[in-house]
C-alpha cells in the first residue's frame, strides 16, 4: 500500500518550497499539514503602515497564500522611520502598491491584492468576506470602531492592536468565543481625548514588536495552535519592559456582540482630525 | 526481530541537515501510521542526526544499517 493513493490529494511542495520554509516545517506544530494551511490562508491587513507593516512581512514570509491590503494613503517621508514595508524609493507612491512589491518580493508564494479604498459601512462587510482573519493595523478610531463590529456582524477573527510613544496593547477577537474591542471600549473617545501618533509620537519599533505578536497571532489562528489572546489583552510597556496581559470578559450588553446588541448594521462614526473633510476638499 | 520490507525507500544522500530531515518528515506525513520508511542518508552529522529527530517527533527507528553506498535509517511511522 502506498501512502501517495490516500484519499486526500495531498499539494506537493517544489524542492524551493521545502527549503525555504524548512525551518518552519521543522516545527511539530507546523509540519506540512501547517504549511499548507498557511499557503492556503487568506489574510486582510487594514492598513499598510507602522503595525501593517511588520504584520505583512512576517507572513508573506511564512507563506500566507493570499493577504489583502487595505490603504488609501501614499507614502511620506515621516511614515519611513517605521512603516518598514517601504522605502525612500517607494514615496509618494500607493502604500498599497508599494506593499505588495516588498511583500512578493520577500516570497513568489504569496498574491497581495492592493486596496487603495478608505473603508466605510457600505464596502467593508464586502470586502472582509473574501478573507479568512481580518488585522487591524488602523490608524484611527472609526475605522477601529468598523472594523470591530464588521468582523463580529460577519463572524471573523480579527487581530486588534494599538500602539502610542513606546507602548502597546494586543487582543483577538473570535466573535462567540470571547469579547470584542466594543466591550473592552464600548465607545469611541471624544475627538481630542487620545492624542494620535502624528501628535504624541512613537517609537518605530513600538509598531515592530506589536505587529509582530499580531503576526504571532494570525498564525497561531491558522494553523489552530496554542492560546490566542482571546479574552485577553496584552499590554506592552517599551520603556519599563514589560508585558502584562490581563483577563477581559465579553460584555453581555456590548452594543454589538451583546445579548440584545443594538448595532446591528454598520454605521461611520465621524472623522476625527478632519480627515474625511480633508479628503472630500481634496477630492 | 525480523526486520520488516519498507513500504517506501527516499535516498538523501547529498542533502544537508537539516533538509534531509525536512524531507524525511515530509514523506512520513504522508504515510499511514505502521507503514515503514526507508532513508539513506551521508554517514557522519546526517547519520547522527535522522535518527534523533525521527525519534524526537515520536516515530520509531527500527534498524540503523551502514553501507558501503551510506547510512539506511528503518523508520516505522507512528
Amino acid at each position: 500500500m502506498s501512502g501517495d493513493s490516500s484519499p486526500k490529494a495531498k499539494r506537493v511542495f517544489t524542492e524551493e518550497q521545502i527549503e525555504r520554509y524548512s525551518r518552519q516545517l521543522l516545527l511539530p506544530e507546523v509540519g506540512g499539514e501547517g504549511q499548507r494551511k498557511v499557503l492556503a490562508a487568506r489574510v486582510l491587513l487594514i492598513g499598510a503602515g507602522g503595525l501593517g507593516s511588520p504584520v505583512g512581512l512576517y507572513l508573506a514570509a511564512a507563506g500566507v497564500g493570499t493577504i489583502g491590503v487595505v490603504d488609501s494613503d501614499r507614502v511620506e517621508l515621516s511614515n519611513l522611520q517605521r512603516q518598514v514595508l517601504h522605502a525612500t524609493q517607494d514615496l509618494g507612491s500607493e502604500k498599497c502598491l508599494s506593499a505588495k512589491a516588498t511583500m512578493e518580493g520577500i516570497n513568489p508564494d504569496v498574491r497581495v491584492v492592493p486596496l487603495s479604498i478608505r473603508l466605510r459601512s457600505e464596502n467593508i462587510l464586502g470586502i472582509i468576506a473574501d478573507y479568512d482573519i481580518v488585522v487591524d493595523g488602523s490608524d484611527n478610531f472609526p475605522t477601529r470602531y468598523l472594523v470591530n463590529d464588521a468582523c463580529v456582524l460577519a463572524g471573523k477573527p480579527l487581530s486588534h492592536a494599538g500602539i502610542l510613544r513606546f507602548d502597546g496593547q494586543v487582543t483577538t477577537v473570535v466573535p462567540g468565543r470571547g469579547p470584542c474591542y466594543r466591550c473592552l471600549y464600548p465607545q469611541p473617545p471624544a475627538p481630542g481625548m487620545v492624542p494620535s501618533c502624528q501628535e504624541a509620537g512613537v517609537l518605530g519599533v513600538t509598531a515592530g514588536v506589536v505587529g509582530c505578536l499580531q503576526a504571532t497571532e494570525v498564525i497561531k489562528l491558522i494553523l489552530g495552535i496554542g492560546d490566542p489572546l482571546v479574552g485577553r489583552l496584552l499590554l506592552y510597556d517599551g520603556l519599563d519592559m514589560t508585558i502584562r496581559t490581563i483577563r477581559i470578559r465579553r460584555d453581555p450588553a456590548c452594543a454589538v456582540c451583546g445579548d440584545s446588541p443594538a448595532i446591528t448594521e454598520l454605521a461611520d462614526y465621524e472623522e476625527f482630525c478632519g480627515l474625511r473633510a480633508a479628503e472630500e476638499i481634496a477630492s | 526481530m525480523t526486520i520488516p520490507e519498507p513500504d517506501k525507500i527516499i535516498d538523501l544522500r547529498g542533502t544537508p541537515c537539516p533538509l534531509n530531515w525536512v524531507k524525511t518528515k515530509l514523506r512520513l506525513e504522508e504515510m499511514q501510521p505502521g507503514q515503514v520508511l526507508e532513508v539513506v542518508v551521508d554517514d557522519g552529522s546526517p547519520a547522527r542526526n535522522v535518527p534523533r529527530s525521527v525519534e524526537a517527533e515520536g516515530h520509531r527507528v527500527l534498524a540503523l544499517t551502514d553501507g558501503s553506498d551510506g547510512v539506511h535509517v528503518l523508520i516505522e511511522r507512528r
